[in-house]
């Protein structure tokens, strides 16, 4: 009975891992495909790896995509940090609770909504302002990180709402002014937090193709950008090299941030085991 | 209450009893509201220097809106609290000359035990030969010196309660606020530290406001307490005031079990009442005169332990009445009896087990007489 359960259990897990991974092992492996015919496997082949570092379009897009995520993420992480300490640890404020929910607007807000809005916004502040000129690696900043300030604001408001607000009161009732008692207590113990909401909001950025398209200009594509109007043109193998390159740097961050929380939370279980066996 | 200490000369370790002696903390007609729901209905409380004074009561009585207040982190809606002559009402936490150890004892996760009990020194700028001293006394106090270096979740239960405590005495504050101190150790620790509290307190003569739930723990530690309840502050003297002389129903089964009796008034003199009982199925006599309308409704609190139990009449004709022992609870140190009185009324005594062994116990089932004393029952007003 156990082992009929078993069985059926393995059965039901590949099932669910081939559908999330067929279609990214499909197109890793036809990026080794020597053939330029995408479907047609003629041999196995690297070349097309080569190929992509010659190519000046897209290395100059992944700069920019790169350089984009990493001021995002760092932007957000400051900006939703302040939001998501604002909404958790203030008192009842008018219209507290429907600024929680307008925070996490942006994450189900159509993209293509957000993008043209954000579009139509800089158009206007040009207009009236004179900034930003033109569209390219601001206003693509500022769109990244009104929508990864989101992320990290529920990400950090969570955190917050597990910690407990008494520690904050001990460090006030120590003597410790409110502004040193965000930087001395709140900050090292939401550290993880930042750093997950970190890590989110880079690959959001990274990854992110509608909103970018919206309010981008001339000469500043973005990686995804790329992808996208090569694949119009018709699915090559470079790209297939490309977007495996793409997978293999996320998921080395990934396994990275897993195996890193995994150890601190076995260090962290094997002091509290010995501390209570009063050693 | 204490008319008999009142009289005499006031004992300087009570300043209370000393009508000119001025107190340390003032509590002024302080009401806290949360929208519709009032936590704390005026209450005005007096504390004088040293003291260690306990607020007791139930879940939602008060006493942890007050003890936030003081502290500083709520603003009282109307009333003003004084600390050592200063208004406090509305100054931050950060400025207070005050500090609370807290019920979780809420220690920074992050930073070694030296490095929580520093901070507190680190913020007034002392320093810093004289933190690392001021600190390590302070750890050696509490027995914790040679845990200064492990951070907070390597210490277990009791070892955490310590270390809150040094962080809250390291800055020798005016007055120290304690929210259950002692609610989160064990039996055994928990009596174990109460004398240790007290033995701290007394050598650093600083004031202590401890908030408990626990009456046991209010009668061991206090100089005095006051009992809370809905908001109020019901009842405020010493231990031994508040367990003999509860001034209402809800101080008499607050603290301690007690029998209560109801009965009209039928005889009310300077030195003395009578109270006929159908409840007791005897008159009441208590020795002390209360001012009250005449065939008044009252009660009469009597405590288990001042009842006692005999197989012949004792010979009395007020407060004795005859039942029979319904069951019997052996404690080891004493024995709980429950008697059915005639009239109906179950009531409990106590009987300390003098003797290791008893010739002829009183058994289930037994019929006995149970008597009291003119000085054991007391009359609750409301």
């Amino acid at each position: 009975m156990m082992r009929r359960r078993s069985t059926s259990l393995k059965v039901l897990a590949l099932t669910g891992f081939a559908f999330l991974y067929l279609p990214i092992v499909t197109m890793v492996v036809l990026s080794f495909n020597e053939s330029r015919l995408v479907t047609v496997w003629s041999g196995f082949s690297p070349k097309w790896y080569g190929e992509l570092l010659q190519d000046d379009q897209i290395l100059g897009a992944a700069a920019i995509s790169l350089k984009i995520a990493f001021i995002s993420a760092s932007l957000a992480v400051v900006l939703g940090t302040l939001a998501g300490f604002a909404l958790s640890r203030f008192n009842k404020f008018r219209g507290k609770v429907a600024l929680t929910g307008m925070v996490s607007a942006p994450l189900v807000m159509p993209e293509v909504i957000t993008g043209l809005a954000l579009l139509l916004l800089f158009v206007a502040m040009e207009g009236l302002l004179g900034w930003p000129k033109g569209r390219g690696v601001v206003t693509l900043i500022i769109s990244h990180v009104t929508f990864c300030m989101a992320y990290v604001a529920v990400v950090v408001q969570s955190r917050l709402a597990d910690m407990d607000g008494v520690i904050e009161e001990a460090a006030l009732d120590l003597g410790a002014r409110p502004w040193r008692v965000f930087v001395d207590i709140t900050l090292p113990m939401i550290a993880p937090a930042l750093v997950s909401g970190w890590l989110l909001s880079f690959t959001v950025s990274f990854d992110d193709l509608v909103i970018s398209a919206f309010v981008s200009g001339p000469g500043y594509s973005t990686l995804p950008m790329v992808i996208f109007s090569k694949v119009r043109l018709g699915v090559s193998p470079e790209v297939n090299a490309l977007a495996t390159m793409m997978i293999v740097v996320v998921g080395i961050g990934v396994v990275l941030f897993t195996w890193n929380a995994a150890r601190l939370h076995r260090m962290r279980q094997r002091e509290e085991r010995a501390a209570a066996a009063g050693l | 209450m204490t008319q008999a200490s009142l009289a005499q000369a006031a004992d300087p370790r009570k300043p209370w009893t000393d009508p000119a002696a001025q107190p340390f903390v003032r509590i002024e007609a302080v009401t806290k509201k949360f929208l519709d729901f009032t936590a704390v209905d005026a209450v005005s409380l007096d504390i004088y220097r040293s003291e260690l004074f306990c607020l007791l009561g139930g879940s939602g009585s008060g006493k942890s809106t007050l003890l936030r207040m003081l502290a500083g982190f709520e603003t009282p809606t109307s009333g003003r609290i004084i600390i050592d002559g200063q208004d406090m009402t509305d100054v931050p936490p950060y400025e207070r000359p005050i500090n609370m150890m807290f019920q979780s004892y809420a220690l920074f996760p992050h930073m070694s035990v030296e490095q929580n009990v520093a901070y507190g020194l680190k913020q007034d700028g002392v320093p810093k030969a004289d933190i690392a001293r001021r600190v390590a006394e302070m750890l050696d106090l509490v027995k914790m010196g040679s845990f200064a270096r492990r951070k907070p979740h390597q210490l277990s239960g009791g070892q955490r309660q310590r270390v809150a405590l040094a962080r809250s005495l390291v800055k020798r504050p005016k007055l120290l606020l304690l929210d259950e101190p002692l609610g989160a150790l064990d039996k055994k620790l928990r009596e174990e530290t109460q004398f240790e509290l007290m033995k701290i307190q007394q050598a650093l003569g600083i004031t202590f406001i401890v908030v408990t739930h626990d009456q046991e723990e209010a009668m061991t530690l206090s100089s005095r307490m006051g009992v809370m309840n809905h908001g109020h502050i019901v009842q405020v003297g010493e231990p031994h005031d508040l367990y003999e002389f509860p001034g209402s129903r809800f101080v008499a089964e607050f603290i301690g079990s007690v029998n209560l009796f109801e009965g009209t008034l039928v005889e009310d003199e300077p030195d003395h009442v009578r109270i006929e009982s159908p409840d007791a199925g005897c008159t009441l006599y208590v020795n002390h005169g209360i001012s009250s309308a005449p065939a008044q409704q009252v009660e009469v609190a009597i405590r288990p332990e001042k009842i006692r139990l005999s197989r012949q009449h004792p010979g009395q004709t007020d407060n004795v009445s005859a039942g029979v022992i319904d069951e019997i609870a052996y404690m080891g140190n004493l024995s709980i009896f429950q008697i059915r009185l005639n009239s109906g009324k179950m009531i409990r005594v106590t009987r300390p087990n003098l003797d290791r062994y008893d010739e002829m116990p009183l058994q289930p089932k037994e019929p006995v007489f149970c008597s009291w004393g003119p000085a054991s029952g007391v009359v609750l007003s409301a």
